[in-house]
């Protein structure tokens, strides 16, 4: 059995899997390098791209405005995720499931939603700085390095938040009650023990913070002005028609692929040193804040998620006001959303179609390639899933580059097309279901199959019988994370749409370029009600009070 | 239909590590099989490779006739039974044991006389429509039983399907698997690592160890004439002395090292006179003595047991096997005439008929009639 080599289903899949991360991730990456190292117009090769870029300040400089801006926003996120967690998970806390939730919505609505709020609020023509200004005081500027501090990490921080908060859970008190036996206490016991236990924690969700702060598009491009990041900057290059200028933009995508996948192995590297299992017998005791202290944490928790939920709320109340032209009058309408019915209607179903097709692909994707990963294991299947952690270092918009590089010509067309569009959601968003649906295939006894074969039915049959079955709460937990990110998604997308494949999150930036602030919120409204929506519907199935991603 | 299983020069190789060499063994139609031996013996690499669940390297495996190595797990017709019993939790209990039998596309109302009829038999019938997380462990595993008996294997093989439960309903369910096998007649390979559970249950067993089968035969075969050493120590204890064959009045007797002479009318013709022998004695096999009618020893401990009380003995090293973790004797209360006590020095005199004789370096029995393969 093991000995011959069969055409089954399995070698079916895992060829098909390889094709599809070899074509549409692999090439493409393989052409994008290839092409940051061709001349643009002679082809021939050079490192002309690599030299131009560290010659001139106003490119190399947008690398370490990308690499200052990560950071601060790592840092602050960490600091402000991880105390939340502390206070949420070690002390009672008022209201703490509506608290959860609303960190749990900040963190997946759409990336660029919080940029441009905050402009609608604090920006030129801001209510906050007209406000102010009606007053005579000058407001601080929200653009440049200190908006995109704000937003991103406000957006960012509930990553650390329930990585942290996970983990506390998984403390067993007796650790805590040991340490105070042996005489720590105080603060040493949170030096010492807690922080100890929750470092790789802590460290795998910097990372993510990392990668996200590092590789978002939205959020600097609206609200960064001068200050220019990466992506930014390989957008504009890429999109400016003036020069050819695809060979640089490329340069520049290798060169931050490069940071993204060193930062990747030197976390792995250093969780792999320190990483342990935890699990709880007992979970740490929820104790009781007094007096003013109680009050100053309440207050802390009920603005950081204030703040957090500004955004979406002012994204709501813009949609219903009344529009005259770009510029917002007295009253209340519904005309911005009788305007996006009317022109953007197609934006609209667009992003609905996309994101379901490509969840049709992503659950059968996840849900096979994790079987295969887990249960079939062999050099083959450790090479797939390498590949599938690719998306997690790869930019959305260097993604887009890449796609769009290597399907713009014959024999394999597909740029312009809605097929490249969910090809790209598919490979960017996979992870997610990938990482469910393996995580409920390690709880399942691999003698429930075998119980199945020894019954008479083939291993084919099993797996849609049983295995599939039984696996379906996890892969479709992981299928709504991934469909709630993939309506969001502008990075890629807004390089690889044109106007009949546009989406949603396009559009909103588009209206948003335009200064249409009024329909960028109705679109936004939509967008936000939806993912709230299927967040309801996440939590049913998966009955569970967190999400991982 | 029931089949013999006959496993001819069997290996099992993981990459350059081999688990079983060249392993033979039949097992009769009908009949209740178990692989007996500790954990990493292979016993249950044997099991899944009747089942097809592991690859077979070398030699075969036939059901009467047939060679099933390269038949694919599911089309064996075999019934296997799990130690997680590998219910299907998504199914109710009537639902699991259906599920072979709607494979097999087996008309509806036959389909249902033979579930509720095995339902009947393992005594599931009232939880039928319930679905499986809400049973006990001992129902989980009676589903398990009627779901891989209803399919009318021709073998139904066990893997230590008792080791989750508790010690007491682990005694009610072995009865209870032991009657549903007697009663459909199947043929059944068992595995475990419990040696009471095997002698109570089996018709024969295979004590394994390192991929090889020290024994086969039935319990009592097995508990009173081991083939080798190794048995006798891993079925129930047994002391082991250090002695040599030596000739009395006309017969052969054993030596002990403190020259007690014990003569045995049981040695079989490979036992030489002169040869060096082990010699191993049960705890239950010794009866006191007077001064010189046995071996001496003194009471190191002693421990209450009810019915008996079991002594840890103390002989000289010179007379005993090296690295024994105790020597002991065990006193039918029923039958003691005298209690000792710690210190007490005592002689102690083997029941020459049961007592074991094996070659010096253990590997071989030396007594009439034993066999490796009854």
């Amino acid at each position: 059995m093991n000995k011959k080599f069969q055409w089954d289903f399995w070698a079916w899949i895992t060829l098909l899997s390889i094709v599809i991360f070899g074509l549409f991730l692999i090439y493409p990456l393989f052409s994008l390098f290839l092409s940051a190292f061709q001349d643009a117009t002679t082809g021939e090769f050079t490192m002309e791209n690599f030299t131009h870029f560290f010659e001139r300040k106003y490119y190399y400089q947008s690398m370490i405005n990308s690499f200052s801006v990560t950071a601060c926003v790592t840092i602050l996120a960490v600091i402000i995720g991880t105390a939340l967690a502390y206070f949420m998970t070690l002390f009672k806390v008022r209201g703490k499931n509506i608290v959860e939730i609303c960190i749990i919505i900040s963190l997946l609505s759409p990336p660029f939603i919080g940029a441009y709020s905050w402009i609608l609020i604090g920006g030129r023509s801001g209510i906050l700085t007209q406000w102010m200004a009606g007053m005579g005081i000058d407001f601080p500027s929200i653009y440049g390095f200190a908006g995109i501090l704000l937003v991103l990490t406000l957006k960012l921080y509930p990553f650390i938040y329930l990585y942290v908060a996970g983990a506390m859970k998984n403390i067993d008190s007796a650790l805590i009650e040991a340490a105070e036996s042996l005489g720590c206490s105080g603060i040493k016991k949170v030096v010492t023990i807690m922080l100890p236990l929750i470092t790789p924690t802590i460290l795998a969700g910097a990372l993510m913070v990392f990668m996200n702060a590092m590789a978002d598009f939205g959020t600097p491009m609206l609200i960064g002005e001068g200050f220019n990041v990466m992506p930014v900057m390989i957008y504009s290059e890429f999109i400016n028609e003036v020069g050819d200028q695809a060979n640089f933009a490329a340069a520049m995508a290798a060169i931050m692929v490069l940071i993204t996948s060193t930062i990747f192995m030197l976390q792995k590297y250093v969780v792999n040193k320190k990483s342990f299992t935890m699990s709880s017998l007992r979970p740490l005791p929820v104790g009781e804040m007094k007096g003013i202290k109680n009050v100053v944490m309440h207050l802390c928790i009920y603005l950081l998620v204030a703040l957090s939920m500004i955004p979406q709320l002012v994204v709501i109340y813009t949609s219903f006001l009344k529009t005259n032209g770009a510029i917002f009058v007295d009253g209340y309408s519904l005309d911005s959303y009788r305007t996006i019915f009317g022109s953007l209607g197609t934006a609209i179903s667009n992003t609905y179609i996309f994101s379901t097709a490509a969840m049709a692909v992503i659950v059968f994707l996840g849900m096979t390639v994790a079987y295969l990963t887990t249960r079939k294991k062999s050099w083959l299947t450790d090479i797939i899933d390498t590949l599938t952690m690719f998306p997690y270092i790869i930019p959305g918009s260097v993604l887009g580059i890449t796609l769009l590089l290597a399907f713009n010509d014959d024999p394999m067309l597909l740029s312009g097309t809605a097929i490249i569009i969910i090809i790209s959601l598919v490979i960017r968003r996979l992870p997610y279901t990938l990482r469910s649906s393996s995580a409920i295939l390690y709880q399942l006894s691999p003698s429930l199959e075998e119980a199945s074969i020894s019954l008479g039915a083939s291993p084919l049959k099993t797996f849609f019988k049983v295995t599939a079955v039984m696996m379906l709460p996890g892969v479709m937990s992981g299928a709504i994370i991934s469909w709630i990110t993939a309506i969001n998604e502008l990075s890629s997308s807004v390089i690889l749409f044109t106007g009949a494949t546009k989406t949603m999150s396009v559009a909103i930036y588009t209206e948003v370029i335009r200064a249409s602030y009024g329909t960028a919120a109705a679109l936004s409204t939509i967008l936000t009600i939806t993912t709230i929506t299927a967040m309801v519907i996440f939590f049913k199935v998966s009955g569970r009070r967190d999400v991982t991603l | 239909m029931s089949v013999a299983i006959t496993a001819d020069k069997v290996v099992k190789r993981y990459g350059d590590l081999t688990i079983i060499p060249q392993l033979t063994q039949n097992i009769k139609n009908g009949e209740f099989f178990t692989l007996l031996g500790p954990s990493g013996c292979g016993k249950t690499t044997l099991l899944r490779m009747i089942a097809g669940f592991n690859s077979i390297e070398g030699g075969q495996i036939r059901f009467n006739d047939q060679v099933i190595n390269d038949i694919p797990a599911h089309k064996r017709n075999i019934g296997m039974v799990f130690q997680s019993y590998a219910i299907f939790p998504h199914l109710t209990v009537r639902e699991n044991v259906e599920y072979g039998l709607k494979l097999r596309n087996m008309p509806k109302d036959e389909m249902k006389t033979k579930v509720d009829k095995i339902l009947d038999v393992v005594q599931i019938t009232e939880y039928q429509d319930r679905l499986p997380e809400r049973l006990s462990g001992g129902q989980q595993q009676r589903v398990a039983l009627a779901r891989a008996i209803v399919i009318h294997p021709s073998v139904l093989l066990m893997d230590e399907p008792l080791s989750n439960l508790d010690a007491k309903l682990r005694v009610e369910m072995r009865s209870a698997i032991r009657e549903v096998q007697k009663q459909v007649g199947i043929t059944t390979v068992y595995v475990t690592h419990d040696q009471e559970e095997a002698l109570a249950i089996s018709d024969r067993i295979a004590v394994m160890k390192k991929g090889v089968i020290q024994q086969t035969g039935r319990p009592h075969t097995i508990y009173t004439r081991p083939y080798n050493v190794f048995v006798a120590t891993f079925i129930g204890h047994s002391n082991l002395f250090k002695g040599r064959i030596e000739e009395a009045d006309g017969g052969k007797a054993v030596v002990f090292a403190d020259g007690f002479v014990l003569p045995m009318s049981t040695l079989g013709e490979e036992g030489k006179i002169g040869d060096d022998v082990t010699i191993a004695i049960r705890p239950e096999e010794f009866s006191i003595c007077g001064e010189g009618q046995g071996i001496k020893c003194k009471i190191k401990t002693k421990v209450f047991l009810g019915k008996y009380i079991t002594y840890g003995l103390d002989f000289p090293d010179d007379m005993l096997v090296p690295d024994q973790p105790a020597i002991e004797y065990s006193q039918d209360l029923g039958h003691a005439e005298k209690v000792l006590e710690i210190g007490d020095t005592v002689y102690l005199k083997p029941n020459a008929a049961k007592i074991n004789v094996f070659r010096a370096d253990g590997s071989k029995s030396l007594m009439e009639g034993v066999v490796e393969n009854e």
